[in-house]
């Protein structure tokens, strides 16, 4: 294989996304000269039924030393898209230096009903926090 | 509470049922009094959820819509550099009407259905992106009147109750200031142009001017949604109170540009301490919100057109990623 890809595409970023395309145009070598210019793209017409993109989660590192936050979601076909997608809507102003999707699917989440019950062990505790603690007001460096 | 009154609980419920559409309520009532946010897991009141499917779907439509005036002129920009600008604003809009999307999404609404109706014709969008942008100064008066008041009506959106309309509002507004900026410097290098491209900017200002303040919506004793929507803490401001705001800013900005706005009405009036403007012809903006505008049917009808023609890259990118799976899981 070519080190640079294919020969007859140029070295851009549009190569760089038909990474397969030697491997294709080998195997449609006969066919190729004698198919519309369209060709090669038709093979995978067994895949055409029309299945919506699902739902990722973008998460955007915004800049090095800060984790990544929740930065919304977007619909994408895999994982791949989903980064060039979230790329492309949500870091057109350098936003970021780093991107995360995550399914929407495989998030698992407290249940809004019950936030009550589910976030009470630290209520009455405020003993967990430095403000609690008044007899050393005044003292420095505490 | 007002918000009760849109509230008909449905006689065929169990006790059970009734009981937990009330604690429903209760919460509900009380993060809306408390100015806190709801967020999409939350129980809301169905007028709620519809009311707010209606507005974020409308906005995203609008966005998305709002792409072809201006993409009309970018192989036509005077420069290279207006043309990456127009071209960074155009996929601006259409990452608005994505961000939209989503949050209309977490309402229960699928993203194709809203597309579907959209290229139906069955949606409605903004009536400002029904006019023709017939010179290159409307790029000008389109970002400084259009986008001006778009700022407007959305800078207290950020606040909506609903989170995330409000956040993808946040992110919206960020992006629009560049976009009002860029049309009033378009007008303004036209207005210190020679005198027939001055004429250009001050005729674009002639007609964007009116369209520009209906964006506001219908004036507030015709607004029957408005009420509820500001109980619900949707809605910040009155639609004649932001378009008041709005006249302000613009007689201001327009003595910059050097042009004049077409109406001779405009008075700052002392007593309410309010901009007044002249009457607008609201038939008009009937009759292009009713799909009688000069280009609704060219707006849909190109819409319809990009989504159909685009079929084939979503089918392909679709095949590629299966594609793509079955090598990782054979090898």
């Amino acid at each position: 294989m070519a080190p640079h890809g294919n020969p007859e595409a140029p070295a851009s970023a549009a190569s760089e996304i038909n990474r397969e395309a030697p491997k294709v145009a080998a195997t449609n070598a006969d066919s190729s000269t004698t198919a519309p210019a369209s060709g090669p793209a038709v093979t995978p017409r067994g895949a055409t039924e029309e299945t919506p993109w699902s739902l990722w989660e973008v998460f955007v590192r915004s800049s090095r030393g800060l984790s990544h936050v929740h930065a919304g979601s977007l619909h994408a076909p895999d994982a791949a898209m989903a980064l060039r997608n979230a790329r492309d809507l949500y870091t057109r102003r350098n936003e970021g230096v780093s991107i995360w999707v995550v399914p929407a699917e495989s998030i698992s989440s407290s249940d809004p009903d019950s936030k009550g019950s589910f976030f009470e062990s630290p209520q009455g505790k405020d003993y967990r926090h430095a403000t609690y603690y008044t007899k050393s007001e005044g003292v420095k460096h505490l | 509470m007002a918000s009760q009154n849109l509230q008909s609980v449905p006689a065929e419920l169990s006790p059970e049922e009734q009981e937990r559409e009330a604690a429903g309520q209760a919460y509900f009532d009380r993060i809306i009094s408390e100015d806190s946010r709801i967020e999409p897991r939350d129980w809301m009141p169905a007028a709620y959820r519809k009311t707010l499917l209606r507005q974020i779907s409308q906005h995203a439509h609008s966005e998305i819509i709002g792409m072809q005036p201006e993409a009309n002129w970018i192989t036509r920009a005077p420069s290279l550099k207006r043309k990456s600008i127009l071209m960074a604003k155009v996929q601006d809009e259409a990452g608005h009407g994505l961000y939209l999307y989503s949050a209309a999404e977490t309402l229960g609404q699928s993203r194709d259905q809203m597309m579907e109706d959209l290229i139906a014709g069955k949606a409605r969008y903004s009536s400002i992106f029904n006019y023709p942008t017939i010179s290159w100064a409307d790029m000008g008066a389109i970002g400084w009147l259009v986008d001006g008041a778009a700022i407007c009506n959305q800078v207290p959106l950020c606040r909506a109750s609903y989170g995330p309309y409000g956040r993808a509002m946040v992110r919206i507004c960020k992006e629009e200031s560049f976009h009002q900026r860029q049309g009033f410097e378009i007008l303004l290098e036209l207005s210190n142009g020679t005198p027939a491209q001055k004429q250009m900017a001050q005729d674009a200002v002639n007609r964007w001017y009116a369209p520009s303040l209906m964006m506001f919506g219908p004036p507030d004793d015709d607004s029957p949604n408005s009420k509820q929507s500001m109980a619900w803490n949707i809605k910040r401001f009155s639609n004649d109170e932001l378009r008041s705001r709005f006249v302000g800013m613009m007689v201001e900005q327009v003595r910059v540009l050097g042009l004049t706005l077409p109406d001779k009405d405009i008075r700052f009036n002392e007593e309410t301490k309010k901009w007044e403007h002249g009457p607008l012809d609201w038939n008009e903006f009937k009759e292009v919100l009713a799909g009688r505008g000069p280009c609704n049917s060219q707006r849909v009808e190109r819409r319809r057109e990009a989504h159909e023609n685009g079929a084939w890259v979503r089918e392909a990118a679709v095949a590629y990623a299966r594609k793509q799976a079955q090598k990782e899981s054979a090898a």
